[in-house]
Formats: C-alpha cells, sequence, structure tokens
C-alpha cells in the first residue's frame, strides 16, 4: 500500500469549497492581449480541464495562477488568500505546483535528486544543522527521502531511481516531472499538458495517476490538454478558450454539444463533435 | 529385449533422518518446526520505498496463520485449490503456505498469461479462491468471471487503482488476515489443528507442465514428492547453507522457483530476496549477490549477450583484452570437461585473467559471490558453458521434468561435461528404454496430472515415468539429451538431426533471440531467426542504418547480410548433412501470447511450423521472397493488415 491510499498527502483539508478563484484576469504583452476578462472557480477535489486552440491563452493562465505573469487587472484568491500580488516562490510555498508543457528538470541531476528538489520548499533545517549532519539534518533528510520514495512507489519509475534524468526517455521525464510536482505536497497541481507527446501506453498511465490523485487524496487540479478523449473522460468541469476569452464552462457533455465551442474551438462546424466522437 | 541400463544411487540417509522427515511430513509442519528453530532469523528479504524490508521466520508464520485463519472465515475446506496470479512477494509464499496448512492445494499461475487462458487454467483448477497481486490481475479475473462460476473469492494484494472496485468476491489480503486473526482469536488452537491432519501424501501444489506440444497440463506434486526432492538433491550438491542468499525473480509457477524459493527454503534456511518490480531485478540481483541461483537458459543467454554487447562496444584495447582472456578461459575449461590436467603457465594466465577481466564481469552480472548456478529447463549450449565456467563461474547443467517435482540429474563439481545433462540425484533411478526414451524413478514422481486420466497413463506406467525426451546413458552414468523424441527432424534420406543443437549455436550471438531449425521430410535444414531488437538496433545505429520497427529492421539487406555471415559461420562448425542452407530473418519476436513460445520460452515447434506453413513452404519451393499477410493490433485496439516483403537468404551447401 501506498501512502497516497491513506490520505497522508493531502497536506491538510481545505477550510473552503472554493479553493482558487480568478476574477476578470487580464494580461496584455504590449499590444497583445493574452487573456481577457476572464473569470472561473475551482472547487474542492476538482479537475478542471482548460481547452482551446493553440495561443487561447491557456498556458498564460496558468502562468498568472502560479505567479510567473503579472496580469495588469484582476483578482487571484487561493484558499481564501489575494495571491496576486505574491511572488512565485511565496505561492509555492502555499502549496501551488505545476508541470511545464516543456520538461523542465534538471537534466544532469539524478531522478531521486529531481524530486528531492520538489521538498526544498519543506526543509527547515539551518546550513549549520546540515553541516553537522547527524541528528536533526539526518532525520530531516530520511524524512525527505521517505517521501520522494512514496512519490517514487506511486508513479512507478523504481528502475529509474539513480538514472539521469536527461538520459531518460520522454515519457518517464515527463512522470519526473509530475513527481518533483507532487513532492511539494501541493494542495493545488497545474498540469500543462502533462500527456503531450506520450504513447498511449503513457497516455494510460498518466490518466491512471491523475484519477488516483483525484479519487484517493482529492487534489484539486487544472489541466491543459489537447487530447479531447482525456479530457472529455477526466474532468469534472472544462472550460474553453479562445483569444483570451473564456467562450465556454460546463460539464464535458455539454462542452461537446456547445454550439459557440463548435464553431469557435477549430474555427469551422462540427470539428470538436468530430474530434470528440472519434476519439 | 536388452537389459536396460540401471544406475542407481545409494541415499545418504540414515534410519534417524527417515524418521524425522515422516515427522515433518508437510510444508506447514516444516514451517512450525523452522520458526521455533529460526526465530528471529531472517527468512524473506522484500525491497519497498527502496529499501530492503526485513521478515522474520516467526513473522513469516504468524503471517500465514492469518491467512489461514482468513481463508477458514471465507469458507475454506480441506483440499481446496488456491490459484495464485502476481510477481514473486511474501504475499503469494504466506498464500500459498495458508492454503497447504489448511489441507488445500496451491496452483501457481504465470503473471503475464492472457485473460482467456488464465480463466482457463484456473477453471480447469478448480479453484474456489484466487489471489491476485494487483490490479492488472484482477481486471483479468473480473473481466472472465462468466467463465469462473466455480470462484468465490479474489484476494487482493494491492489495492492501488482500485478505489471504485466493489465487488462482492474482492477481499484485500489486509482484511483476509484481519478475518484470520479473528477467528484464531477465538479458536487458537484451530490453525494447529488443521497442521496436524496434513499427511506427507496429500496433494501440495498443482504444476503447471510447460508443455511444448500442447496445452498445459496441471502435475499433481505431494508434499512427500517436493520434500523428497529437495534432499535428494541436498544430498549431491551440498552446496547450499543457512547464511546464503538467493534472489526470487522466477515466476512462481514454475517448479524450478517451487523447488528453491519454497522447497529448500524451507529444508535449509536462507534468506529469499524479492526485487522491488521485475524491472529492477537486475540491479536488485548485483546489491543482493545471491550464493546460488536456479535459473532457465534464457536468463544465462541474456546475460551473455548483455556482456557481449557492452564489449562490442568498447574500445579496441578493452576489447582486445577481453577477446584474449576469453581465448585462455576457453582453452582451460576445455582442458577440465577433457579430464586434462591444465598446465601451471595457462593457470597462471587465467589467474591473471580472473583479475582483470572475469572477477569484474561477474561482478557487473552480480555473479562474483555465486558458489553455484544450476541451468534448469532446457538446456544451455555448450558455448554459453564454455564462457561461464571460464569466468569462473561453477555453472551446472540441471535435467528434469515438472513430473519429477524438477529435477532428477545434475552435473556433478569437477565432472561438468557440458555435452551432458550430469548424473542421477540420490534415490533415483535413470534409464534409456529400448526405443531411446529417457525414464526416471524415484520418491518424487508425480501423483498424475489433474482431470487427465489418459494423459497420466501415457506418463506414468509401473511407478516409472516417461519423459518423452530421447537420450542415452554415458558410459561415465551422466545422461546425454538429444531433444524431444517429437522434436527429432528427419531428413528426406533419413539422417535424423537434434534441432537444439543447432538452435543453441545460432543463438550464440548477441544479434540471435531465437532460432528455429526445421526441415521434416525435406531434403536440407532450413530457419527462421529472429534478431535480438534491441542489440541490431545498436548494431545499425552505430553503422547509421536507419529503421523504424522491428519489422523495418528485421528485413534490412545489412542486417540479412549480419545473419548469413552468422549461418555460414554456424554451417562451417557443422557436418554437411546438419548445415542450415535458407534461412530467413522474421518480421516479428516469437512470443507466448502468439503461442509460439511457452511462458518459460521453449518454442512450440507445431504450432510455429503450423502457423507460418506458408512461408517454410516458399524456403523449399526455391523461392526467393515471400509476401507475407500479418494482421497487426495496435495498442488502440485498431486491427491493421501489412504485407511484408521477405527475403529467403540462401547458403551453398560447402560453406
Amino acid at each position: 500500500m501506498n501512502a497516497y491510499c491513506d490520505g497522508k498527502m493531502t497536506g491538510g483539508v481545505p477550510l473552503v469549497d472554493v479553493i482558487l478563484d480568478v476574477r476578470h484576469l487580464n494580461l496584455r504583452f504590449a499590444g497583445l492581449v493574452a487573456v481577457s476578462d476572464l473569470s472561473f472557480a475551482l472547487h474542492a477535489g476538482e479537475l478542471l480541464g482548460i481547452i482551446g486552440p493553440n495561443g487561447a491563452g491557456k498556458t498564460s493562465v496558468l502562468n498568472c495562477i502560479n505567479g510567473f505573469y503579472r496580469p495588469q487587472a484582476g483578482r487571484i484568491r487561493f484558499l481564501d488568500r489575494d495571491i496576486t500580488r505574491l511572488p512565485p516562490h511565496t505561492r509555492a510555498a502555499l502549496g501551488i505546483a505545476r508541470t511545464f508543457q516543456n520538461i523542465a528538470l534538471y537534466p544532469h541531476m539524478t531522478v531521486l535528486q529531481n524530486i528531492l528538489s520538489g521538498r526544498l520548499v519543506h526543509m527547515r533545517s539551518s546550513l549549520l544543522a546540515c553541516g553537522v549532519y547527524w541528528g536533526f539534518g539526518q532525520r530531516e533528510v530520511l524524512r525527505h527521502r521517505e517521501r520522494v520514495e512514496e512519490i517514487v512507489d506511486f508513479l512507478e519509475i523504481e528502475a529509474h531511481r539513480d538514472a539521469r534524468v536527461g538520459e531518460l526517455p520522454y515519457g518517464i521525464q515527463k512522470k519526473v516531472e509530475l513527481g518533483r510536482a507532487l513532492a511539494m505536497e501541493p494542495r493545488l497541481l497545474l498540469l500543462d499538458e502533462p500527456m503531450a507527446g506520450m504513447t498511449v501506453d503513457e497516455k494510460l498511465d498518466m490518466a491512471r495517476y491523475i484519477l488516483e490523485l483525484r479519487e484517493v487524496q482529492g487534489l484539486p487540479m487544472i489541466l491543459i490538454e489537447h487530447d479531447m478523449g482525456v479530457v472529455m473522460d477526466l474532468c469534472d468541469r472544462v472550460l474553453v478558450m479562445d483569444y483570451g476569452r473564456k467562450i465556454a464552462e460546463g460539464l464535458p457533455e455539454e462542452i461537446q454539444n456547445h454550439p459557440d465551442v463548435i464553431r469557435a474551438y477549430l474555427g469551422e462546424e462540427h470539428g470538436l463533435a468530430e474530434e470528440v466522437a472519434g476519439r | 529385449m536388452s537389459r536396460p541400463i540401471v544406475l542407481e544411487r545409494a541415499a545418504p540417509s540414515l534410519e534417524a533422518r527417515e524418521a524425522y522427515l515422516r515427522e515433518l511430513d508437510t510444508f506447514p509442519k516444516r514451517l512450525l518446526h523452522n520458526a521455533e528453530r529460526f526465530g528471529d532469523r531472517v527468512a524473506f528479504r522484500e525491497k519497498e520505498f527502496g529499501i530492503w524490508q526485513e521478515i522474520t521466520w516467526r513473522q513469516y508464520l504468524e503471517h500465514v496463520r492469518a491467512c489461514a485463519g482468513g481463508l477458514l472465515a471465507l469458507g475454506m475446506r480441506r483440499g481446496d485449490v488456491v490459484a495464485l496470479v502476481g510477481d514473486n512477494r511474501p504475499e503469494l509464499y504466506y498464500l500459498a503456505m495458508a492454503a497447504q496448512a489448511l489441507g488445500g492445494v496451491s496452483c501457481g499461475m504465470y503473471q503475464d498469461t492472457l485473460a482467456e487462458q488464465l480463466a482457463e487454467l484456473v477453471d480447469f483448477a478448480d479453484a474456489r479462491f484466487v489471489f491476485c497481486e494487483d490490479q492488472e490481475q484482477v481486471d483479468k479475473v473480473l473481466a472472465m468471471e462468466g467463465r469462473l462460476p466455480k470462484v468465490e473469492r479474489v484476494v487482493v494484494d494491492d489495492w492501488r487503482g482500485m478505489w471504485r472496485y466493489h465487488h462482492p468476491k474482492l477481499v484485500r489480503f489486509s482484511e483476509l488476515q484481519a478475518l484470520g486473526r479473528e477467528l484464531l482469536a477465538r479458536d487458537p488452537d484451530r490453525f494447529l489443528q488443521e497442521v496436524a491432519q496434513g499427511r506427507g501424501d496429500d496433494v501440495a501444489i498443482f504444476c503447471l507442465t510447460s508443455g511444448t506440444t500442447s496445452l498445459p497440463k496441471l502435475a499433481m506434486l505431494s508434499h512427500r514428492n517436493l520434500l523428497a526432492q529437495g534432499e535428494n538433491f541436498l544430498a549431491v550438491e551440498p552446496h547450499v547453507s543457512p547464511q546464503d542468499e538467493f534472489v526470487s525473480f522466477l515466476p512462481f509457477a514454475w517448479i524450478g522457483e517451487q523447488m528453491i524459493s519454497y522447497t529448500l527454503h524451507q529444508l535449509v534456511g536462507f534468506v529469499v530476496n524479492f526485487p522491488e518490480e521485475p524491472e529492477t531485478a537486475q540491479r536488485d540481483l548485483r546489491e543482493i549477490g545471491p550464493h546460488f541461483m536456479f535459473a532457465p537458459a534464457r536468463i544465462y543467454e541474456g546475460l551473455h549477450s548483455a556482456a557481449t554487447v557492452r564489449v562490442l562496444d568498447a574500445g579496441p584495447v578493452r576489447r582486445r583484452v577481453y577477446e584474449a582472456a576469453m581465448k585462455v578461459a576457453g582453452r582451460v575449461v576445455d582442458a577440465q570437461a577433457a579430464g586434462n590436467p591444465v598446465p601451471w603457465w595457462l593457470r597462471a594466465l587465467w589467474w591473471l585473467g580472473y583479475w582483470t577481466v572475469y572477477r569484474p564481469l561477474l561482478d557487473k552480472m552480480g555473479l562474483v559471490r555465486m558458489r553455484v548456478a544450476w541451468n534448469g529447463g532446457a538446456s544451455l549450449g555448450p558455448d554459453y558453458f564454455r564462457f561461464f565456467r571460464g569466468l569462473g563461474l561453477n555453472l551446472k547443467q540441471i535435467y528434469g521434468q515438472t513430473e519429477i517435482a524438477g529435477i532428477s540429474c545434475v552435473h556433478r563439481d569437477g565432472q561438468v561435461r557440458f555435452w551432458t545433462m550430469g548424473a542421477p540425484i540420490a534415490n533415483t533411478e535413470i534409464r534409456v528404454t529400448e526405443d531411446g526414451q529417457i525414464i526416471s524413478r524415484s520418491p518424487s514422481v508425480f501423483l498424475g496430472y489433474y482431470k487427465n486420466p489418459e494423459a497420466t497413463r501415457r506418463a506414468l506406467r509401473d511407478g516409472w515415468l516417461y519423459s518423452g525426451d530421447t537420450g542415452v546413458l554415458d558410459p561415465s552414468g551422466d545422461i546425454i539429451l538429444f531433444d524431444r523424441s517429437d522434436d527429432i527432424i528427419a531428413l528426406q534420406d533419413g539422417t535424423r538431426v537434434p534441432p537444439r543443437v543447432i538452435e543453441d549455436m545460432l543463438k550464440f550471438t548477441p544479434y540471435v533471440q531465437h532460432a528455429m531449425v526445421l526441415g521434416e521430410g525435406k531434403p536440407y535444414l532450413a530457419a527462421i531467426l529472429n534478431i535480438d531488437f534491441q542489440n541490431v538496433g545498436k548494431w545499425a545505429e552505430d553503422r547509421g542504418i536507419a529503421y523504424t520497427s522491428y519489422m523495418d529492421l528485421s528485413q534490412k539487406p545489412q542486417v540479412l547480410d549480419l545473419l548469413q555471415q552468422l549461418v555460414r559461420e554456424t554451417n562451417a562448425r557443422l557436418q554437411p548433412t546438419w548445415r542450415v542452407r535458407a534461412f530467413i530473418s522474421l518480421y516479428k519476436e516469437f512470443h507466448p501470447d502468439d503461442d509460439e513460445l511457452t511462458r518459460t520460452r521453449k518454442l512450440r515447434r507445431r504450432h510455429i511450423l503450423d502457423r507460418y506453413r506458408d512461408l517454410v513452404e516458399a524456403m523449399y519451393a526455391g523461392a526467393d521472397r515471400f509476401q507475407a499477410t500479418v494482421s497487426v493490433r495496435y495498442e488502440d485496439g485498431r486491427v491493421a493488415t501489412l504485407h511484408p516483403l521477405l527475403e529467403i537468404r540462401r547458403l551453398e551447401g560447402d560453406a
């Protein structure tokens, strides 16, 4: 049994139903509007999918949530706290973790070291305690290492523990990236195309992990993904963006038949419906 | 009728030992004894969360008690069958032992069996309980539920991913144990009472036989069969001590694994180590550094091919050193095998090679502490023997069948003639019938096939086990195996050829994964080859040959040239009638899921001949091309039909 099944890693039950509240978000780069007047809420234990054509502003939304970008207008509340002006590392410490569309790991470090780097936000020992090592430093190392091993078990990457990340296949690297995000013990997980470029088997694995995180751990997640089958199967709710605006939001079934979505998504009639039906 | 040669070996057993054995005549009794005798010594070690977790003998017994109580609580009766599916884990052993403690039968299934076959076997075995390691196995059982009316409960070890499974037949392993502890708290003597009822002649296991010719059969083996097997083996192979380490990474369903990690474990009391995952087995093996190993030929072939590829990858200087060292090793082994003395200068060179080449190589393979390595299942080609023994590994051949609880012959130390299968173990007789069939008799000869009296009648006659293998007795007393009687090829002119000899030679390169030689009733021999995707892939990359898939790579002209060279080299070592005159490189690897191999990776010749009949006919019709039709099932369920064009390569008879 791994720790995910007995809820050890939930990192505390949120007191509020709305985990993340985004209001009237506006983001511009010079004259280019990336996100325009976007509002949505993410509830406890919910898996929200964001879909839309390339350049619709999906990744920009995630970047606003974790603090990479500063929106020109709008507010973001996380666990009843206004985080709009907070720097990224503070938000990470609050429990917002993410994975990246293009893998952003340390290629020359091992899998263990990469995942351990996700534990940095939880490391408490002083330089002196770490230098002496015995006593407090050692206890802390063991504690973190234990968490990392739980994640290694969860993601089934035992065979790659000591391999350098840069030498691993792409699908494994994606797993390691998810592992590092989980090592932060997040209260909100942002997944930016976690399945892009994966084989069918790897996608199935990743879908299993995401479902397990939601079902067993109740971890709220926002998922950006191009594979319609994945989004419609996994997500509780789907938000559709086009040119930085929200054009629809609702249950997967509603989205599949939404006329605006079908029209706007691929710029032609029936495009989405066909893609969804053809999965 | 000429008198068959009889070889009898006196058992080293004393009367006291016999009496002692009679008393501890079942595995659960042995376990009770061992828990007392070994107490807090380590019985199992399992790697979990990156750490080797230890389980003592006392804990082993406690787990078994809890499982047995749980099975009782779920309604298990004496004689019931418990099927076990999963990778080797302590839990599998607890349940097998618990079933036997209640007078039941444990039946291991290969974990990679497809759902349909699994259902067929479980149903045929009349199993009332099935143990599944994880979701993968549970899904197979539940998908086939309609065909498994006799299965009442499915015990699941790892519940991971099954948060929405509410099937009434499913029981968690932890629940089972909790039920058992509850029952035994009310009735503490129940476990001992049940164990005391057990008799040595009770059936302990159903063991799947690796039938290469037909569907698998279930051999019934009693506690006495298995324990006697262990005792008689130890009597001639005193290599195993209680301080030893063993790594259990082969399927529990295989008699060889049962033999070591179940039977010998109870008899001797060494530590059985379980790897973390099948993918980490090689690493974990090296971490543990086991003292002995019993594995089928494919494991040694795999180790050899991995080593060879690494050497081919090394720089020219290292490669020279390696080649020179292997030449020395080969000469030493040949001299030893022929019984000739090894000259002092050769011994000195070998010693030099040991510290510079052989030992580091063994260390990489995790075999550096190994006192003895047994090869079982199919025989291993002489070239492999030369290789491993040259490195200083005490590799020996074992011969036997599932029906005789695994082992009837083994090489003796100092008498390893690798063209033989060794001499009979204690209390075991081996004869060769007039028509050349090897038959054997010992206390380990099985009780019969479950629900298959006809097959039982064929295999068991007057207490003798008819193996279906053809062989002769060497004057030294060793048995020499030709091949399965059914497999021997009779060419058109009547020449009889054991195909495996040639196949072993063809496979002795890292580039050939499987080879099948054929030619029954034909004027000459032909071969179907499977390239080794990884190694040939690497070979192609090094030469800048681009390829996409196995199918593509297998038909590259350069690859075919490589294979042709290999076949030519092999032919040069064979007498003219045994030479392979035509071969093709198959577009896919032989696979057990396609019934081309058994689960222990032996060729199912008849099935292969049937499946590729057109191809074989084309080879003998003198064609140089063959258009195959292959239906491929993709991961997402789509089915497509492909028409790869295979080139048939031919070799002249004189080379």
